[in-house]
């Protein structure tokens, strides 16, 4: 199965990256408001199914991928 | 037991303060050894850690992620959870805050620049015997060279760490976006303390500065102190 994971700053938490690419933006002319950058990580795992490769993909997120203090996560599922 | 207290010096790929570390222990009384990450075991008669600084795995994913989940990680969890002194430096305390030895998680510069120069540091609590060697309100002269040093924890965390004498070190002025300017930190134990600036490059007047010789020296204190407690436990 395959699945891909989407890791953003939390609301609220400064985002210096983003902030960067904000200032780049405008200097190419762009009328931008916020910008926030995350990751994108796509992966295949080896799941039964939808249920068990949420739930192994959270733990994923909990051990490595994200840092809940900082990091909000949205996982979707890809076909089977 | 010879005199000189033996303190392991963890070695990550992309690690690159581990000699310095090494050096600057042995200068003030340490017996350093260099211990490869993949070890799943600390040499026997270690009495301390050092996590060094330098830019573990490329600092994929988040600093000190991905260097969190080593084998020699697990075996310094061990060691901290039986009262072994535990120093993380620069990326090395990104090690322990993401291998949760430490509260709170090192976020980018809040100015967007890597920052590279000596700072002050006052000490704000002497309660962890690694600040043994320190007095409270003592100002450091230490090198900082990060990019990643903004240390960020939740409010309710931060009073709490802050009222329990945690946080032991702040910089003198806003060098990264630090909440509340903490440049290091021990866990409730007191065991283990991770900082963004660089004790072992300052161990010299020659090079600027030797208040990085105090915390060294006080984590040798704790190294044999530790290994008094284990030998007549």
């Amino acid at each position: 199965m395959r699945a891909t994971v989407l890791v953003r700053p939390k609301q609220g938490i400064l985002d210096p990256q983003g902030a960067a690419v904000r200032e780049s933006l405008r200097k190419l002319g762009f009328e931008v408001g916020e910008v926030r950058v995350g990751r994108v990580i796509d992966l295949e795992l080896a799941a039964g199914g939808a249920e068990e490769a949420r739930t192994q993909i959270e733990r994923m997120c909990s051990e490595l991928l994200a840092n809940p203090l900082i990091e909000s996560v949205e996982i979707e599922l890809g076909e089977p | 037991m010879s005199g000189r207290p033996r303190v392991a010096v963890i070695v990550f790929p992309g690690s690159n303060d581990d000699r310095d570390a090494a050096w600057a222990l042995g200068a003030v009384g340490a017996e350093p050894v260099l211990v490869w990450h993949e070890q799943p075991e600390l040499p026997a008669g270690t009495g301390a850690v050092v996590l060094p600084g330098g830019f573990s795995y490329g600092d994929y994913l988040r600093a000190g992620a991905i260097a969190s989940l080593a084998p020699a990680v697990n075996a310094v969890r061990a060691f901290a959870a039986a009262g072994g002194p535990v120093l993380g430096i620069c990326n090395g305390f990104q090690i322990l805050c993401e291998a949760r030895l430490l509260p709170g998680v090192l976020r980018p510069n809040r100015q967007l620049e890597f920052v590279c120069r000596d700072v002050a540091v006052r000490v704000e609590s002497t309660a962890s015997p690694l600040l043994g060697r320190c007095e409270v309100g003592q100002e450091l002269v230490l090198p900082v060279k990060h990019g990643e040093g903004a240390w960020y924890v939740d409010e309710g965390s931060y009073v709490r760490l802050a009222a329990r004498g945690q946080i032991v070190l702040r910089y003198g002025e806003d060098v990264n976006g630090s909440l509340g300017d903490v440049a290091g930190l021990v866990n409730e134990a007191g065991n283990v303390l991770g900082l963004m600036p660089h004790p072992e490059h300052a161990v010299d007047p020659l090079l600027g500065s030797a208040d990085g010789g105090l915390l060294l020296a006080a984590l040798v204190d704790a190294a044999a102190a530790h290994l008094h407690v284990v030998a007549h436990a």
